[in-house]
């Protein structure tokens, strides 16, 4: 997923993973710099394009913000 | 300014205008790290849930307290971030739905 470090949605939806036991990987766009960023950033916005945090992709879903429900249910839980 | 300075002063400065902060005062409290962090970085308080542009003018419709936020607040009782909110929002009167991005596609400066 792609997340803010400063995003309070960011934190809690990996909190929620984590509690889950749910392996995950994460990039903090934020925290990245120069051609690294802007690449990320063509990332995210082709995935959601208000490239807005956390954009979460679960096997070919694409969830946009920490919606638990949904999150739950992509994942089966 | 430290975080219990910024909560002070945005209490006294935000409730009379009908802006209360979330009753969860460590996610109030984490976000005013990161508006706090922001402002370093940027040198103004960004809002912590938007990517921003590190350009004052490019980000000025997300410096916090946002463009958005009465919009935000009216609508659904709380703010993109969940730090400013209704009394109704913090009494638990109205649903704590997810707040959509408000801000049009287009106005982000990356």
């Amino acid at each position: 997923m792609y997340t803010l470090s400063t995003c309070s949605h960011c934190k809690a939806t990996k909190k929620f993973l984590r509690d889950c036991e749910i392996r995950y990987d994460f990039v903090d766009v934020d925290l990245l710099e120069g051609a690294k960023r802007e690449a990320i950033i063509e990332e995210v916005k082709k995935l959601n394009e208000r490239c807005s945090f956390p954009t979460i992709i679960i096997g070919e879903r694409v969830i946009v913000g920490f919606k638990e429900d949904e999150i739950r249910k992509a994942l089966g839980l | 300014m430290d975080r219990k300075q910024l909560y002070e002063m945005l209490k006294k400065t935000q409730e009379p205008k009908g802006y209360y902060f979330n009753r969860n005062k460590e996610r109030v409290l984490e976000l005013l790290d990161a508006l706090i962090t922001n402002k370093e970085r940027y040198g103004y308080m960004s809002c912590p849930c938007r990517l921003g542009a590190g350009d004052r003018e490019k980000d000025k419709d997300i410096i916090c307290p946002c463009e958005y936020r009465a919009a935000d607040v009216k609508e659904y009782g709380s703010c993109y971030c969940n730090l400013y909110v209704s009394q109704e929002w913090n009494e638990g009167k109205i649903l704590h739905e997810y707040v959509p991005e408000r801000r049009p596609p287009g106005k982000a400066g990356f």
